[in-house]
């Protein structure tokens, strides 16, 4: 055994300590307990570079009984969310050190935090089946804890909301397993793919679809998205990062490990049903995402897009798998893991970056901030890095993630079959127009809240969080831009995961630049931020030596000559995104309340009340119907349990007779 | 020298909205301003005091900046008389559209900064027009990249000798209607207006004054200038250079310019000869630029041509 093996033990034990510290009643040690998971994370994100670069390994296990063990299994796909989990664990433990000082239960915060993020690093380690849905289920409980960590009314509804979908989900995993253990004879994931082989076709579809939902009602897809916005927002906001940025990847993860590692190639619908899913989850995700001026809510829907592109990569990556072209599925298959890695740099950074400002307004109402960057310099810097970085815009690293999934959607059209060679294009250029309204939602988001004028009391006594808050914040910016300028990095990363799937790696990449191999097609990210530095010095030295001495003056903005601006002219989150709203109506369905009281009609208003609100489609429409259906048959069943003694004898003198008649 | 010729674009791209303007008064039975008006505008402001208002943060004023260096580095993506320069490698068509995006980010949250209603309406109206708008230019785009193997532009430019064929016929079309709203002009958005009602473009850049004002207005003037150039670097690019030898660099530049002359008359008569539609009727003109655009690339896809 390696001794980078032992570097997960230690890091567990920094874990559980860190929890165990947590429960200790004596105050002084609470500083510790995020120090300790932070060097956990840091010996996890060690060891995740040891096993990406290092062949398959088995950990440990222990037997529980003759049929069960816990075994855990490292490979480099397991490694490589470690290093996801890990970044943004580390960084988020910094944030917790200053953001958890003002939460109520500081040290059941201490004693979950810990342990959520230790059950993700179980999950993706998970050798077995029984490991897995333990480590997957306490993964589940632990963050259900969390969202009702507030206790109070919205939490506790979106939690009871979160832990029904999330174990549906669970329910399709467990049959999943169940058929895969069936056919292969094996609960080892090892041992499942080297007999998967024998897996007949009809179940591997259905092993297919499972894990489409069991897995997607995890990471968040639409319409099994529903729980996201509810449940992200009302968790406290160090573990909202978690949350969206790695814990609905351990979704991806799963699905990765069930279809591409262990079921193998499937048909070509899997990936065109996989590009449809992920387009639809992404415009859908960012359309719901613009509507919202909650900021928390606002940052959970645009999670949903980014898984939508995810797996954009990873349908392409399995239409080339189908079709033999395994150079163009490495190509998909790492642009999906690079983005999955950058979205948890970047939406981590937004989430720290709304418990910061949340921190500081003490409402999550975009409406009611503005002004922001002034009072609060380093968060609104932080916080426009994490948005120029998740519209993709050069150079940071939501750009190079993006780039790579469009290529691999557009060389879609090198596979031999009609259907993908229309379906890839447009999936590309939904990605397009995702990427337009994802700009369009985070200027509204950093515009409304952090510029402007303060549009509320707490927005204009704001002041700036505390160092650690800000610091992790800023490793956070700096890993986004680095990973943006250097593509080699993080392809480096991605390619030990890509290439044994698929065999091949199909990307030509520098330090500074990438490039498709065997064709032109090719960015330099670091390229461009040379250009533009040097440009914008340019630029600026030359607009220095045109106006030496010409003085500049500070005046009011334009008021059209009335006596003065006020923060309630100015335009509003609701007011910016109306032309998409009435645009794009026939998604949101949107309905608008008017109530005017007149002293003399029509001509003197006494009060105008106007109130309007989009309709949550699948809400409505999906999960309401359906609740009311469980709900009237569970009514039925109810005639069943009576209360009455004699009625439940009954039962089973029923249930005996039945027994003797048919069990001999 | 293939690597100054953004610089091209950076000092004739007033002179072609010059010609625009020259071309759309003479359409309109106007005398019109002289053709350099647009240098002596830049001239002017620059030389002008600035007076910025006292809500705006450093945003309002780094935007400028980044609005015309991003414009500059998509300029120096571009082959403008020749293909052959490396910097090609830096980026493919698809960083050209994202680091044009970039700029057009900053531009509107400069429009958010100064705290006026006339800001955030111009701030959001621009990003409703781009949604509208980039989905179909990735999609004109792809057509042409998928017929030429590769997203960068040199290679487009190299490959695509045939105008004629339908599929290009369509994505051109589907493109001039892009880079109408991409430039802001009749009957998207008119560029001449200040009026409230209507402004997108202006409403953005409202409180900019003095030098700030005229780096965002050459910036504006060359990404129309930029849009052209790779509308034909794309669509139409017969008689550009792939070389750099110094004859065929003339040669070149003589065709680069009329193909900016026809550009700027297209522009000029349509302008001269629509009316500026309602903001909420837009989606109907752009939605049938996307068909067009799909249609393309269904007719690439099954006609191969």
């Amino acid at each position: 055994m390696d001794p980078e093996s032992y570097l997960y033990i230690i890091g567990t034990v920094f874990f559980l300590s860190g929890a165990i510290v947590s429960l200790s009643p004596v105050p002084r040690t609470k500083t510790f307990i995020y120090l300790l998971s932070f060097l956990g994370a840091l010996c996890f994100l060690t060891f995740s570079l040891h096993l990406l670069f290092s062949p398959p390994q088995d950990l440990f296990s222990i037997p529980v009984s003759s049929f069960f063990e816990f075994a855990f299994r490292g490979d480099p796909l397991s490694g490589f969310f470690i290093l996801v989990i890990s970044l943004l664990a580390s960084a988020v433990s910094i944030y917790s050190i200053g953001y958890a000082k003002d939460l109520k239960h500081q040290g059941l915060m201490g004693f979950l935090f810990n342990l959520f993020i230790l059950s993700m690093f179980a999950v993706v380690l998970s050798g077995n089946v029984f490991t897995f849905l333990v480590s997957w289920e306490t993964m589940s409980m632990v963050s259900y804890f969390l969202v009702t960590f507030d206790r109070d009314e919205t939490s506790a509804k979106a939690g009871l909301i979160y832990a029904v979908m999330t174990h549906m989900g669970t329910a399709f995993i467990i049959v999943l397993f169940l058929i895969l253990y069936k056919e292969t004879g094996s609960m080892n994931f090892a041992e499942m793919k080297t007999h998967s082989a024998q897996i007949p076709d009809l179940l591997k579809h259905v092993i297919f679809v499972f894990s489409m939902i069991g897995f997607g009602t995890k990471a968040g897809i639409v319409p099994l998205h529903t729980w996201l916005p509810r449940a992200h927002p009302t968790a406290p906001s160090n573990i909202s990062a978690l949350m969206s940025g790695v814990m609905i990847k351990t979704g991806i993860y799963g699905f990765i490990r069930v279809v591409l590692d262990i079921t193998g190639t499937g048909p070509e619908w899997w990936g065109i049903a996989v590009i449809t899913i992920g387009a639809v989850s992404s415009v859908l995700g960012i359309l719901y995402a613009l509507m919202e001026h909650d900021i928390k809510r606002l940052l959970a829907y645009s999670s949903v897009e980014n898984i939508g592109i995810i797996l954009l990569g990873i349908g392409a990556s399995m239409t080339f798998r189908s079709h033999g072209l395994f150079a163009l599925s490495a190509i998909a298959l790492t642009a999906s893991l690079c983005h999955t890695l950058n979205h948890a740099l970047f939406k981590g950074l937004l989430f720290l970056g709304s418990g910061s400002v949340m921190h500081a307004v003490h409402t999550r109402n975009m409406e009611e901030m503005g002004g922001l960057i002034k009072s609060m310099p380093y968060t609104g810097l932080f916080f426009l890095i994490g948005s120029v970085s998740i519209c993709a815009l050069p150079p940071f690293n939501g750009f190079v993630s993006e780039w790579m999934t469009y290529q691999s959607l557009l060389l879609g059209f090198e596979s031999p079959s009609i259907v993908s060679k229309i379906v890839s294009p447009l999936g590309g250029a939904a990605l397009a127009l995702t990427g337009a309204l994802a700009a369009a939602c985070f200027v509204k988001a950093f515009g409304i809240s952090f510029l402007g004028m303060p549009r509320s009391r707490h927005a204009g006594e704001a002041r700036e969080s505390s160092p650690f808050m800000t610091t992790a914040m800023g490793i956070l910016a700096i890993l986004c831009l680095l990973f943006g300028i250097f593509p080699g990095l993080v392809i480096r990363l991605a390619s030990p995961v890509s290439f044994p799937l698929t065999g091949s790696t199909g990307l030509v990449s520098g330090l500074g630049f990438l490039r498709i191999d065997g064709s032109s097609t090719a960015i330099s990210p670091a390229a461009i931020l040379i250009t533009m530095a040097v440009m914008l010095s340019a630029t600026l030295v030359f607009f220095l030596a045109l106006r030496r001495k010409r003085k500049t003056v500070y005046a009011d903005s334009w008021d059209c000559g009335i006596p003065a601006l006020t923060p309630r002219m100015q335009y509003t989150a609701t007011a910016f995104s109306k032309p998409i709203r009435l645009i794009f109506k026939n998604i949101y369905l949107p309905r608008r309340d008017l109530k005017v009281s007149y002293l003399v009609k029509p001509f003197f208003v006494r009060s105008i009340r106007y109130s309007g609100e989009i309709t949550p489609f699948f809400e409505r429409y999906i999960y309401e119907p359906a609740t009311g259906f469980i709900q009237r048959v569970a009514g039925k069943v109810r005639l069943l349990q009576s209360g009455s003694l004699h009625l439940y004898l009954g039962y089973i003198l029923i249930t005996l007779i039945l027994l003797l008649l048919f069990g001999t | 020298m293939a690597y100054f010729q953004f610089l091209i674009i950076l000092l004739l791209s007033p002179l072609l909205n010059g010609f625009i303007k020259k071309l759309k008064a003479m359409m309109q039975g106007r005398v019109g301003p002289v053709l350099l008006q647009p240098y002596y505008d830049l001239i002017r402001l620059f030389s002008k005091e600035m007076v910025l208002s006292r809500v705006t943060s450093w945003i309002f004023k780094a935007a400028p900046f980044i609005v015309f260096a991003s414009t500059l580095v998509a300029s120096m993506m571009v082959p403008v008389i020749t293909t052959d320069s490396s910097f090609g490698m830096m980026g493919d068509v698809i960083a050209f559209i994202y680091i044009l995006a970039a700029g057009r980010f900053f531009m509107a949250l400069a429009g958010l900064d100064a705290g006026t209603a006339f800001g955030g309406e111009g701030s959001s109206r621009e990003m409703t027009v781009a949604i509208l708008v980039e989905p179909m230019m990735m999609l004109c785009l792809f057509t042409a990249a998928i017929s030429a193997g590769s997203t960068n532009i040199a290679r487009i430019a190299e490959t695509q000798r045939l105008l004629y064929s339908p599929s290009h016929i369509l994505a051109l079309s589907a493109f001039i209607v892009a880079i109408i709203a991409e430039t802001g002009r009749i009957p998207v958005d008119n560029p001449d207006t200040h009026l409230e009602l209507t402004m997108i473009h202006e409403g953005m850049i409202l409180e900019y004054s003095g030098p700030h004002l005229a780096l965002m207005e050459w910036a504006h003037y060359m990404k129309q200038m930029l849009l052209f150039t790779l509308t034909m670097d794309i669509f139409f690019p017969l008689g550009i250079a792939t070389d750099t030898g110094l004859f065929s660099l003339a040669f070149s530049l003589v065709i680069f310019i009329l193909k900016m002359l026809l550009m700027g008359f297209l522009m000029a008569w349509v302008e001269s000869s629509r009316a500026k539609i309602r903001f909420f009727q837009l989606p109907s003109l752009l939605e049938g630029a996307f068909v067009l655009a799909f249609l393309s690339l269904l007719t690439y896809i099954m006609m191969g041509k």
